[in-house]
């Protein structure tokens, strides 16, 4: 049973194509020239944690192995660093998608904020012991943004499974 | 009998397992990448893919950035073309000593014997945007190794040194800025010649002038220029003025905290200096003192 009382779809099944789609879109995203980069949503993080809590058996640790590697050599980050990071946000994601989907869009969103913090802060170690420099309390508040945006990117990633399979006028789905 | 769950049940190794094996793998490649400087051929297939969506990512901001200057106010360049007349009129007097100045030099240092300086070639860049990564300080300019960027080589803006270019890409390169936390500039003050090497300060966007004996003659406020021995940055180039200095007797070594003299944060255009190649051989003892002793671990090209 869910908290919320709303009718429960039922959607169709998530297309692969367009998960790729959106992760790169999410890559563009971070890869625009940003001019400050402290606070900024990960939102390639974001769009995985959403695609591993909705689709387990479509995307998994692998794939997310090779989206922080992509994001590591376009960053200029250390090399392995979101790749890491992004692998156990993935495992996490993994274990916790049965429980998650029970709840409304926000409680959701609740659930996905420690994953993406878990995730910056083990960057943010990796970085340390690498001899990087601590960039400020800020870096956090991309997580939060993040995790706001949790019900919106809920609605537009769902869009193309709610398509109804053949245009009925007496059964609108 | 062997019982064997059906086909569509397996779902390979279990996550846990997965997980460690790609965490390995990223922990190699880190390890790889921060001590050894071995993943760069991984980096730049890895680049290519990234490539296409870099610069579909670049061209719509390009063409803003573009358009927006077309639109500037005629008010805007009238002021600037005052500005920059009279200041052209101050530098006039400075720029016609500064030939006689050159050729008396010139003939000085033929009368000393010594090695002339080439005038090395630069490229002028322009600032894309900072570097997207939150840990180190570093900016990326729109000129790579299609315009014969080179890693190593020093980049300056108009009142002095701001970094080094790190990573090369094929149209745009990595500098990382004086102030990052493992960046090395070896300097002179000006006041007296005293050498010594200054380290980036990280987060606060300072310089340490370490290693420099608590009785050493630096003074607040002392100028502190590029000594040029390492060939990689010409002599002479501004790179910092000391902001504050603690002599503390319990440490053999004082705290000169320094203040970048140019506008690592502010500015737009920089000069890309190309490296000079006629350098002597490091002389052999000093070579052979550095093979026997014991292996440390390889720095940063400075």
């Amino acid at each position: 049973m869910r908290f919320d009382d709303r009718p429960q779809r039922i959607l169709l099944p998530a297309n692969v194509g367009f998960m790729v789609l959106s992760l790169a879109l999410a890559l563009l995203f971070n890869l625009l020239p940003w001019r400050d980069v402290s606070g900024l949503p990960d939102m390639a993080a974001l769009v995985l944690t959403f695609w591993c809590v909705h689709q387990p058996r479509k995307i998994g640790i692998g794939a997310a192995w090779m989206l922080g590697l992509i994001m590591d050599a376009a960053n200029g980050a250390l090399l392995g660093q979101h790749a890491f990071a992004y692998s156990v946000l993935a495992f996490a994601a993994l274990g916790l998608h049965r429980r998650i989907l029970w709840f409304s869009p926000w409680r959701q969103a609740a659930h996905v904020l420690p994953l993406l913090l878990g995730c910056q802060v083990l960057m943010l170690g990796v970085r340390m012991i690498a001899g990087g420099m601590f960039p400020g309390l800020p870096y956090f508040a991309g997580s939060l943004i993040a995790a706001a945006l949790w019900p919106t990117a809920t609605f537009l990633l769902l869009l193309p499974q709610r398509r109804p399979e053949s245009v009925d006028e007496n059964r609108p789905i | 009998m062997d019982y064997q769950p059906p086909p569509f049940f397996n779902r390979g190794p279990a996550p846990l397992v997965r997980l460690g094996f790609f965490i390995s793998l990223a922990f190699l490649l880190m390890v790889l990448d921060a001590r050894f400087r071995y993943a760069e051929s991984i980096r730049q297939a890895v680049a290519l893919l990234a490539y296409p969506m870099q610069w579909a990512v670049l061209a719509p901001v390009e063409l803003v950035s573009a358009s927006a200057d077309f639109f500037t106010t005629q008010v805007a360049l009238k002021r600037d073309n005052d500005a920059l007349k009279s200041k052209q009129l101050q530098d006039a007097k400075d720029l016609l000593t500064l030939e006689a100045l050159r050729a008396e030099n010139a003939q000085l240092r033929r009368l000393h014997e010594a090695r002339e300086r080439l005038p090395r070639s630069s490229t002028l860049a322009e600032i894309l945007y900072t570097g997207r990564d939150p840990f180190s300080r570093k900016i990326v300019i729109d000129k790579g190794r299609q315009q014969d960027i080179q890693e190593g080589q020093a980049v300056i803006d108009d009142v002095g040194v701001i970094g080094q270019v790190t990573r090369v890409y094929p149209l745009l390169a990595e500098v990382t800025l004086i102030t990052d936390k493992e960046q090395r500039i070896p300097v002179e003050v000006v006041r007296n010649g005293l050498r010594a090497v200054v380290y980036g300060g990280g987060a606060a966007g300072t310089l340490d002038l370490s290693y420099t004996a608590a009785n050493a003659d630096v003074q607040a406020d002392d100028l502190l220029v590029t000594s040029g021995i390492d060939g990689t940055y010409p002599p002479g180039l501004p790179v910092a003025r000391v902001s504050r200095i603690e002599r503390d007797a319990a440490y053999a070594f004082a705290k000169i905290t320094c203040v970048p003299t140019s506008g690592t944060e502010q500015n737009k255009q920089v000069l890309v200096l190309s490296r000079e190649v006629n350098l002597p051989p490091p002389p052999v003892e000093a070579e052979t003192a550095v093979k026997s002793g014991k292996q440390k671990r390889p720095r940063k090209p400075e």
